[in-house]
């Protein structure tokens, strides 16, 4: 194709704003030329080649390339346990010594946890909710970028230390003090803790981005009721990714903080506890297990309808079990804790509490179950070109991933109910029967799902057609090995040996089970070859993918091209119905002609249309961002701040810190929000800017609650999950460690406290002011009207800054006791949010100067407010916090 | 009931073989469990296949009554008597009633138990091997003097975790005498492997010579005769 005539409303990104504004006279573009519509759209939102693809910020690039590193890790971690499984094939082994040995179960472990699992679910949710929501990309592109920048730079530190034999080796959940000074000296223990963290930083962004996509980036008149049902798993998932994370997070930095400065967080001879660690793993670690499980079952929700060509049964009991779920999840932790001396009867809670998580699961799998029971009768030949599966298998691939999914997970939840029982666990708790049931779980769980997904998918990705007995061969093997390796460890852990152990010997009777396992692990590493060599032809030499192989019901599939273009719809489309009922093969070429809303290429913009929450009506025009080496540079930025931090040269750490910030105040951008296009003349009146079907929209720079607003709001549950672990930590050990309360009960100064409180009241109401004086300015004179406002919120920050820090430096010497090492971390927390507030206040300032505020445009002073309203109450229970702390350990001192 | 103990599913540290009332319980719950988990896994899977491979047939079954049967009325029956029994069992394995127990403490460090019995004057520690009297609950208070450990006597009942700052209780009864294995169950370190101990359950009358000092090698501070 060579350059079409250019219809006036796929204007590019040369003409004025105002020209642009009042040119787009047909924004339907009906009976256009698609493959004008097509080239328009791909000059705007390809990413370029060569050196250019490390600014790409595309949700089908970064989604697969989370999927692809993820597998990467995958391959890593499975070597591991391929070196585990020869350690442990014979007695007395001298494969590894032990030394060796706990670095590979520990990487195992790590690696399978936060470098696969979590990794791949978001990179398939990256790449499938847009698609599926009838968007052209997630919510912060940029965002995703850096998510996986900093994922890539996390992983590759902890691979590049076990290779330099400096790996972390006191197993995956990381117990103090095992990993405490004394005992871990190296730098291993480091680069878990700072190593995940960094990844961490992925994990969050990734949530905030998913439940914005979600919440707002859907196609018009997609109400939340109609959302496909992989929307709300991954919703659910990401809330509770925002809730679950931070006392991981918050746990690492104090047990850095421990390792590096001696604040006894967890040292009992310093009012420290060893618990403290414990509660707060498995406060992350407990709903991590369903955070990796819901997603997959997300994917099986959606694909085994599509198998049996009706809809989930039971939609909303799913829903109501997956949310269920959820917050049951958050009430299990201590079921990892059984041995841990706690009392009898707070056991018993947590365990009727893990056995009930049993009633949503199998809501599930029997919604699961009826929906394979109204299958089609006979799903022959159908309408289409095509049959949906090959016809000589009773169950295509995907479906026999599935049924390996049902076979080991129905295995896995009935272990798990049987460890939940108290007096059970404390035999089979740290045995290979544990092993056994968290591999079955994970495996069953997660992998065959994924599996089941990945073969579905594959398609959609990259556009190749798949069928192959060497599929089958692969899930057979996989299974048969797996089984093999994981159903006799059960015997091996009742039997009695412990987790963990690197040797053992010939009289304890385990020799022939173990040879079994390994021998069966090796079956299993086979089936992952043919799987992997499989695929690779398929990419290799695959026929070409028809469109909507599988007879689907969502929109995923609505897409013009197999794979995607970078645009992923010419259009977006008008839902009315549910939206895993539709027909996505009648859609496509009607979105492909750009019949639908934003069905137009102009001002070289990458828009999409935000929704109402609920309802799904359209609100906005969101313009995302352009291709950047922006989240590249700042996640360098960040990772330079890790390192500096693990060879402990901490001037490069807060260098490297200033270096983010600078990098961060460079991201909010858009020219187009640079001028007020809803008071364009073109437009008078609708105060909008059309968006075809006779739609008129504000851009977001010029609504109510931008996509920005929603993000600040996400970020504010993570923080504030992360500060109520703290305060719960601090008062779990005046509650219940040794040593309390302190023999030297930390004395603050008044005056700062009051100070501090002062300042956040008062940067809250300038925050305010500033709001509201640009909201009453006219013009290009709100920016002298609120700059005041925003010079005394600044004000306000910096007291509030400088007041933290007197009181730290009041707090008698924090290595001596725990509380007052608590204290310091509060206070801490707070400053560096008055820190963050005075940030803000100054990107105010700049974006009121540069003439990005307008009576219409505040995001930036939105933010501010949002983020001053919050600090206050937080601020005010931090600054009560001392007293708390005390009043509690007094009491619990004073009682019997 | 299956055949508890016997056969390939013995061995030193098999909680299948057990050789007190709490083991013993804990692993008739098992079965008790493994019994019900096969028949629930053999009827999932059946009604899986079933619906996999005759949809015309499980098509009858409209999905309401597969999702509140399935996802109700089958777990919950289940569930319910479940927990209440190991409430049950739970309070009587933690907290066996009867007798006065035998008092021992343990202070675990990498990669070693330390016995010892203050309330037998007179009886000297023992480093990875515990005297037990037969017969009759024993009281083993715990320590750590490093890290997390996790005391364990497979064959006698389950295990409680020495945490540093802490201490920790469990109570066993060995029901006849004989030796018994140990074993750390919580990682620990580099030596966590072979962290192991000896359990010997003497009868009543044998226990205070057990515990007295071997007189060939006398431990320089508790070097004096046992009190009876």
């Amino acid at each position: 194709m060579t350059n079409p005539p250019r219809r006036q409303t796929a204007s590019d990104a040369t003409q004025t704003a105002a020209a642009a504004g009042a040119g787009v006279s047909d924004p339907l573009g009906l009976g256009s030329d698609p493959l004008a519509l097509d080239a328009a759209l791909r000059r705007i939102w390809a990413t370029g080649p060569g050196w250019q693809r490390l600014a790409a910020v595309n949700h089908s690039i970064v989604g697969r390339r989370f999927m692809v590193t993820a597998l990467v890790f995958f391959a890593i971690a499975g070597t591991l346990a391929m070196l585990i499984r020869i350690q442990l094939a014979t007695p007395d082994s001298g494969f590894m010594e032990p030394g060796l040995y706990a670095q590979v179960f520990t990487m195992h472990g790590t690696v399978m946890m936060f470098l696969f699992a979590i990794p791949l679910f978001e990179g398939l949710a990256m790449y499938l909710l847009p698609k599926m929501l009838g968007a052209r990309d997630m919510a912060f592109p940029r965002m995703s970028a850096y998510g996986y920048w900093c994922y890539l730079f996390g992983g590759t530190l902890l691979i590049v230390a076990m290779l330099a034999g400096a790996a972390p080796a006191g197993g995956w959940f990381m117990y103090t003090p095992l990993s405490s000074k004394p005992w871990s000296p190296g730098i291993g223990a480091d680069v878990w803790l700072l190593g995940i963290t960094f990844v961490e930083i992925s994990a969050i962004s990734a949530a905030v981005e998913i439940t914005v996509t979600i919440l707002i980036l859907r196609a018009p008149g997609m109400s939340l009721d109609r959302m496909p049902v992989f929307a709300w798993y991954m919703l659910t998932v990401a809330a509770m990714m925002l809730v679950g994370f931070p006392p991981l997070i918050l746990g690492s930095l104090l047990l850095e903080a421990e390792r590096a400065f001696g604040l006894p967080f967890f040292d009992p001879a310093g009012g420290g506890d060893p618990l403290l660690w414990q509660h707060l793993f498995w406060l992350f670690g407990h709903p991590e297990v369903y955070i990796i499980f819901l997603p997959a079952a997300g994917a099986l929700s959606t694909l085994i309808p599509v198998f049996a060509g009706r809809p989930l049964a039971g939609y909303r009991a799913v829903v109501a079990a997956l949310v269920a779920m959820a917050f049951l999840s958050f009430g299990l932790w201590v079921h990892h804790m059984y041995a841990t001396g706690l009392p009898h009867l707070s056991l018993a809670l947590f365990s009727a509490a893990s056995t009930l998580v049993a009633v949503p699961t199998a809501v599930q799998i029997f919604a699961w179950i009826a929906t394979l029971a109204q299958r089609r009768p006979n799903p022959g030949p159908p309408a289409g070109p095509r049959a949906p599966a090959p016809v000589s298998a009773p169950v295509s691939v995907p479906m026999l991933h599935v049924f390996g999914f049902f076979f080991v997970f129905v295995m896995g939840g009935l272990t798990g109910v049987m460890l939940a029982i108290v007096p059970f666990d404390l035999q089979a708790h740290d045995t290979h029967f544990v092993v056994a049931h968290l591999h079955y779980v994970l495996i069953g769980g997660f992998l065959f799902p994924m599996l089941a997904a990945g073969y579905h998918w594959l398609p959609l990705i990259t556009g190749r057609a798949h069928d192959g007995p060497a599929a089958r061969l692969g899930f057979w093997l996989v299974f048969a090995g797996f089984n093999g390796t994981f159903f006799v460890m059960h015997v091996t852990g009742l039997m009695g040996m412990p987790r963990r152990v690197h040797a053992y010997g010939a009289e304890s009777g385990w020799h022939w089970l173990n040879l079994l396992s390994s021998v069966s692990s090796f079956v299993m590493a086979i089936g992952f070859a043919v799987i992997l060599i499989d695929a690779v032809m398929t990419l290799r030499f695959g026929r070409k993918a028809q469109a909507d192989p599988w007879q689907a019901a969502t929109l995923e599939w609505a897409v013009p091209a197999l794979p995607p273009p970078p645009y992923t719809f010419a259009a977006l489309p008008r839902i009315t119905s549910r939206a895993d009922r539709l027909e996505p093969r009648k859609i496509a070429p009607l979105l492909a002609r750009g019949e639908g809303v934003l069905g137009l290429a102009r001002n070289g913009w990458m828009e999409t249309v935000g929704v109402t929450v609920a309802g799904g009506e359209p609100e906005q025009i969101v313009i995302l961002p352009q291709q950047t080496y922006l989240p590249l540079w700042t996640a360098l930025a960040t990772g330079a701040v890790f390192l500096s931090l693990l060879f402990k040269i901490y001037p490069a750490a807060i260098l490297a810190a200033l270096v983010v910030l600078v990098l961060f105040l460079r991201w909010p951008v858009g020219e187009h929000a640079a001028a007020d296009w809803g008071a364009m003349p073109a437009t008078a009146g609708g105060g909008a800017m059309p968006a075809g079907e006779g739609l008129s929209l504000p851009l977001s720079s010029e609504a109510p609650v931008p996509p920005a607003l929603w993000a600040l709001r996400m970020l504010a549950v993570a923080d504030g999950a992360l500060l109520a672990s703290l305060l719960f930590g601090g008062l779990f050990l005046a509650l219940s460690a040794p040593g309390w309360p302190p023999p030297l009960w930390p004395a603050l100064p008044r005056a700062p406290g009051i100070l501090a409180a002062l300042a956040l009241a008062g940067a809250w109401g300038a925050a305010r002011m500033a709001g509201r004086a640009a909201g009453r300015a006219a013009g290009r004179a709100a920016g002298r009207a609120a700059a005041p406002a925003c010079v005394a919120a600044l004000a306000g920050n910096l007291a509030a800054l400088a007041a933290c820090g007197w009181m730290i430096a009041a707090l008698p010497p924090l290595q001596t006791h725990a509380a007052q090492a608590v204290l310091a971390a509060a206070l801490i927390w707070l400053g560096l949010h008055a820190l963050i507030g005075a940030v803000l206040a100054v990107n105010a300032l700049r974006r009121l100067a540069s003439g990005h505020v307008s009576a219409r445009r505040r995001i930036d002073l939105d933010l501010m407010r949002l983020w001053q309203a919050g600090l206050l109450p937080a601020g005010l229970v931090v600054l009560g916090f001392p007293a708390m702390l005390r009043a509690l350990a007094e009491a619990a001192a004073g009682a019997p | 009931m299956p055949l508890v103990g016997c056969g390939w599913t013995g061995g030193p540290l098999s909680a299948l073989d057990p050789a007190g009332p709490q083991a013993r319980a804990m692993a008739a719950l098992w079965w008790t469990m493994l019994a019900a988990a096969a028949a629930l896994f053999v009827l999932v899977m059946a009604l899986y296949l079933w619906a996999l491979l005759r949809p015309e047939a499980a098509a009858r079954v409209p999905p309401r009554r597969w999702i509140l049967w399935g996802g109700i009325f089958l777990p919950l029956p289940i569930l319910l008597p479940l927990g209440a029994a190991a409430l049950v069992l739970g309070e009587a394995v933690l907290r066996p009633a009867g007798t006065e127990p035998f008092r021992v403490t343990a202070e675990a460090r990498q990669w070693h138990w330390l016995f010892s019995y203050p309330a037998n004057p007179g009886a000297a520690e023992s480093v990875d091997l515990l005297h037990i009297p037969a017969g009759r609950p024993v009281e083993v208070t715990l320590t750590s003097a490093d890290v997390v450990h996790s005391f364990w006597i497979p064959r006698l009942g389950g295990k409680i975790d020495a945490i540093p700052g802490r201490e920790t209780r469990i109570v066993l009864i060995a029901d006849a005498p004989g030796s018994y294995g140990g074993q750390c169950a919580e990682y620990c370190g580099t030596g966590h492997s072979f962290m192991a101990f000896e359990v010997l359950a003497h009868p009543q009358e044998a226990l205070a010579e057990a515990l007295a000092p071997v007189p060939s090698a006398p431990v320089p501070s508790t070097a004096q005769e046992p009190a009876r």
